[in-house]
């Protein structure tokens, strides 16, 4: 018999909570469709996605109704493009762009992620002319997101590659400077990029993977507010409990979710992401749920160490609910995303220097941060790098989101709608980096990656 | 199979009938039924049973939330499993 409390407890994560699944993403390889002929490839590229993924979206909104639980997105993500392009070189790249997007528009998948390439040790064919492309590729589609690898605890840091993605980071928001700049909100570089990682913009489908899968990230940073919300008068290891068996429940719907969606669409299930993945909508902020255990205002002294915990705890009340995790499995931080980092940022408490520490011990890294237009782009790369040493070291993934306000200097806004959000532009020490980056070549792999 | 459904709302006269006479035009198999009045707060459980409704479950789920709108209630129709998946190991 099913308990009367478990049903209404259900219930208000779901109505009052925000309890959602995030993402159902569908990885699809892509190896099957390269060819010497774009155009030929770009049919077989558009003709595969159809293919797999023509029925995703039916068959998650039928799940949301049987289990009467939310799947805000369904996406694909597809083999890193740059393996498609090295088969046609010499031949624009943003042709592949074009028809991830009319596949995403016609199957009905909000974004696809893909338009990627993988560099940490150096460019092969194709690569160079994929990351040149980005920033076209990005103004010209509306739900293709790009990644790059730049970096990894194995193979050390591509600094030719870091110069690079500081130039395109800085065209792709020129590019888009008439729309926000959202063309950077789409771009990601990584450091350490997991294969079946199912959130954006860093999402793509690896070479190891199966020919199609399917993973799911859960979410819910406003049902563990809610249960911290009565925490008061625990100590710090019955809050980390408390998370924990709040992050069990959440992952269990995830794990249901995953493996319904896989038996429906008869393609293997992949992994579940353990995230705490927030939205600009209130209720549903981890900056919040950081406030909440006790700190005045998120970027407070005392935040990474808050955050750690909280990361952690949801791992490990994560991991017991679900047979694969894999892909980022932490909490996320970002800005433009988060109603409380919002308010943090513009109040100034919250500053990149905070940020770069809270990400050394949480998923992911500097996410969609608005930073000043006239940053050089040499700046970025070395903030890049920064993020890459941390994610190296800890041989964890790190990556960097920030998109350059075109026009705009500290304090302006930015605004791209929807989940991306919008926030502050905020401050970024300026002293230059340019002769270190200008060095190229490559970080080399450090100790932490001799462990046979 | 079975589903439970949640009704939540103002008291008044012939909830549970409406709830029932609804189910019963989907084939489906009402098997237990909790109810309690918190305030005036009308809340009632029922697990039914699916095997043989009519429809496919999203269908029902909808007009079961259609019915909650017209009388001014919140109505939740979802599949056991979920509950079982996060609440049981």
């Amino acid at each position: 018999m099913i308990n009367n409390n478990d049903i209404l407890e259900t219930i208000r994560m779901i109505q009052d909570e925000h309890l959602d699944v995030r993402t159902v993403t569908m990885g699809v390889s892509l190896l099957d469709c390269a060819g010497s002929d774009i155009d030929k490839a770009c049919d077989k590229v558009y003709d595969k996605i159809l293919y797999s993924a023509g029925e995703l979206v039916k068959v998650a909104e039928d799940i949301e109704k049987q289990y009467g639980i939310p799947i805000i997105n369904k996406r694909v993500a597809v083999t890193p493009i740059a393996l498609l392009s090295a088969a046609c070189q010499a031949q624009n790249p943003v042709k592949f762009a074009r028809t991830l997007d009319r596949a995403a528009k016609e199957i009905g998948v909000n974004f696809i992620g893909g338009y990627s390439a993988l560099v940490q040790k150096g460019f092969a064919a194709g690569d160079y002319a994929l990351i040149d492309s980005i920033p076209q590729a990005l103004a010209e589609t509306e739900r293709v997101c790009s990644s790059v690898n730049i970096g990894s605890t194995k193979s050390g840091i591509n600094m030719d590659a870091v110069a690079m993605m500081g130039k395109i980071i800085r065209r792709t928001a020129e590019a888009t400077a008439d729309r926000d700049c959202i063309g950077a909100a789409k771009l990601v570089a990584i450091c350490n990029a997991p294969d079946d990682n199912p959130f954006m913009a860093g999402a793509f489908h690896g070479v190891g993977e199966p020919d199609c899968v399917i993973n799911v990230g859960v979410s819910g940073p406003g049902v563990v507010r809610a249960a911290l919300a009565k925490s008061d008068g625990l100590t710090t290891d019955q809050v980390a409990e408390l998370i924990k068996r709040t992050a069990f429940k959440i992952t269990r719907m995830g794990q249901l979710v995953a493996r319904e969606a896989s038996q429906r669409l008869a393609v293997p299930f992949g992994i579940v992401d353990l995230s705490l993945a927030p939205t600009p909508a209130i209720g549903d902020s981890v900056a919040h749920i950081l406030e909440e255990i006790g700190l005045e205002t998120c970027g407070a002294c005392g935040t990474t160490a808050a955050l750690a915990m909280l990361n952690d705890a949801v791992k490990k009340g994560g991991t017991m609910a679900s047979s694969h995790v894999g892909g980022l499995s932490g909490a996320f931080i970002p800005v433009t995303e988060d109603a409380g980092m919002i308010d943090a940022a513009r109040s100034g408490c919250l500053t990149i220097e905070k940020l770069e520490a809270m990400t050394a011990v949480c998923s992911v890294g500097l996410d969609m941060i608005n930073i000043p237009g006239d940053t050089p782009a040499e700046v970025i790369s070395a903030i890049i790098a920064d993020e890459a040493a941390i994610g190296m070291i800890n041989r964890k993934t790190t990556a960097v989101r920030v998109i350059p306000a075109i026009g705009k200097k500290v304090g302006d806004e930015l605004s791209f709608g929807g989940l991306l959000g919008g926030g502050p532009v905020m401050k970024v020490n300026t002293a230059s980096p340019a002769k270190f980056i200008h060095r190229g070549g490559r970080i080399p792999a450090p100790l932490q990656a001799l462990n046979n | 199979m079975k589903a439970v459904i949640t009704v939540v709302g103002q008291d008044k006269v012939g909830i549970l009938a409406r709830v029932a006479s609804c189910c019963a035009e989907y084939n489906v198999n009402v098997l237990e039924v909790s109810q309690s009045i918190l305030s005036e707060l009308f809340c009632m459980m029922m697990v039914c049973d699916i095997e043989k409704m009519n429809v496919p479950f999203g269908e029902f789920a909808d007009a079961m939330g259609e019915l909650g709108k017209d009388m001014g209630m919140s109505i939740h129709t979802m599949h056991e499993d979920i509950f079982n998946s996060m609440h049981r190991i």
